[in-house]
């Protein structure tokens, strides 16, 4: 007798591998473009008048107002903009598209607060020692932040994989749409039980990763 | 001690410098000056609030004066580029009331930081330069540690082998010891004293810490409310002194002075 749960595995395996691929370009973008935006963000709020960089603010603005929208809605507002930039709204490649413009700023205000964190008195030594800004970024400032980005990062991760769940809803593929179609239209309990396991585990995985890194740098 | 027609390492010709931004802003050097000679240590007393930390942090433009001059081996900070600036914050070395050195750095690699963002030592010049600097300090054993396995006096002691490894014509320290107990505190004066006999470097010392002053400095200068009402120097214990700080001051210059300390921490 054919056992549906073992053949429906292999789609399974299909789905994890489009979510990991959602997973790789959501949080490299978000690596890549959010955390320098992060630091042009801490740098523009300790700056002598930051009400005068105007730049700045709308980063900072632009930044807030995606990650207050909830991601269901960002990602249905952004299917033209994904259309534009993938040429389709479907598969996990355009998925990535609204993932990323999420994913951005939620890195990059986690990168802000973190080098906010670091003892002003340490950014006053670099200073007194004639490094510019960009020594003190660099020779300093990521140097201490090093166990909160680590943090933050692993919060990222963890934030990607639930936004990149969410896509299945408009055909992102990935965990999200095999869940969509097996447990919200079929609604095969086992299917259920079993992603919503595998989602924890990788969860659990990520966050327990995150949490020995940040400790094993974190020499305070 | 310098001779008195040497000419002045550090001249701060009427300061005035407000910190923090916009509304928050507030003027705390009101006119300030202080000449300091090659060679010398000179002590900087005022009460709370009467602008130590800010009259040294703009002897290196940490906090930038709104008006005067802050002129350094001959060279008018405020005028010069940033790119001068950084080369000439080279020569100003600077020690704080914490240790401020990096977490995440080792003793070795905290005392390089300055050697290795002007990049003008190749890699073993370098690390002689790091270890004569832990050496001078006693530090040496402990090149390989993390900052927060040492105690605050041994982090202290770093903190001042890093102002000293870019080899500063001037050492600013402020209220180095206030965050150590009375026995690690005085061991600190020592140390700055025996780094002044060693390497001539001129110091400025903001300290609370009175009879410390006494012992160590040549020159002592007076804060009250931004402006440098007196200086003098603590040994000469007759002339008469304009404020009460300097007639403190003048007190634990005297033998009575360093008597009475003495039994005080030997009580």
């Amino acid at each position: 007798m054919p056992d549906p749960f073992l053949d429906l595995l292999p789609e399974l395996g299909n789905a994890l591998g489009q979510t990991l691929t959602m997973l790789a370009i959501g949080v490299t973008a978000a690596i890549v473009l959010g955390g320098p935006l992060g630091i042009l963000l801490f740098l523009a709020g300790i700056g002598p008048a930051p009400t005068q960089r105007p730049l700045a603010r709308l980063a900072g603005w632009t930044a807030d107002t995606i990650r207050t929208f909830p991601f269901a809605v960002l990602l249905v507002a952004l299917l033209p903009v994904t259309r534009m930039i993938a040429g389709t709204a479907i598969g996990p490649l355009a998925a990535a598209v609204p993932l990323s413009i999420a994913a951005v700023p939620w890195f990059a205000r986690g990168v802000e607060q973190t080098l906010r964190d670091v003892p002003r008195g340490v950014v006053d030594a670099g200073r007194a020692m004639g490094a510019s800004q960009l020594q003190v970024v660099l020779h300093v400032l990521l140097v201490e932040a090093r166990p909160g980005l680590v943090v933050a990062l692993a919060g990222l991760v963890v934030s990607v994989l639930s936004y990149a769940a969410v896509t299945g809803i408009v055909g992102g593929g990935g965990i999200g749409e095999f869940v969509l179609r097996y447990g919200y239209e079929r609604f095969d309990a086992d299917i259920m039980v079993f992603t919503v396991a595998l989602l924890a585990a990788l969860v659990q995985v990520i966050q327990l990763t995150g949490a020995r890194w940040a400790r094993r740098v974190d020499k305070r | 001690m310098a001779h008195p027609s040497a000419p002045h390492l550090l001249r701060l010709d009427q300061v005035t410098t407000s910190i923090g931004a916009g509304g928050a802003s507030r003027q705390v050097l009101r006119g300030a000056t202080l000449h300091v000679a090659r060679g010398d240590i000179c002590g900087v007393v005022g009460a709370s609030g009467a602008g130590k930390s800010t009259l040294l942090r703009t002897i290196n433009l940490l906090d930038v004066p709104d008006s005067g001059t802050v002129v350094v081996a001959g060279r008018d900070l405020a005028q010069l580029p940033q790119r001068d600036l950084r080369a000439a914050r080279q020569d100003i070395g600077m020690v704080f009331q914490q240790p401020n050195l990096l977490a995440n750095l080792d003793v070795y690699a905290n005392v390089a930081l300055p050697l290795r963002l002007h990049g003008t030592l190749n890699p073993p010049r370098l690390r002689r330069r790091v270890l004569d600097c832990l050496d001078l300090v006693g530090m040496g054993p402990h090149a390989g540690a993390w900052p927060a396995r040492l105690s605050a006096g041994q982090q202290q002691r770093v903190a001042i082998a890093r102002a000293l490894a870019s080899q500063p014509a001037i050492l600013l320290c402020d209220a180095p010891t206030s965050a150590l107990d009375a026995a690690t505190a005085r061991a600190l004066f020592e140390l700055l004293r025996a780094v002044n006999a060693d390497l001539g470097v001129t110091m400025v010392v903001a300290s609370h810490d009175l009879p410390a002053l006494a012992g160590l400095c040549n020159r002592v200068a007076v804060l009250v409310d931004g402006t440098v009402a007196e200086t003098f120097d603590p040994s000469d214990t007759t002339a008469p002194r304009t404020t009460p700080l300097g007639r403190e001051l003048a007190f634990y210059g005297t033998e009575a002075g360093v008597l009475f300390h003495q039994g005080v921490h030997h009580a």
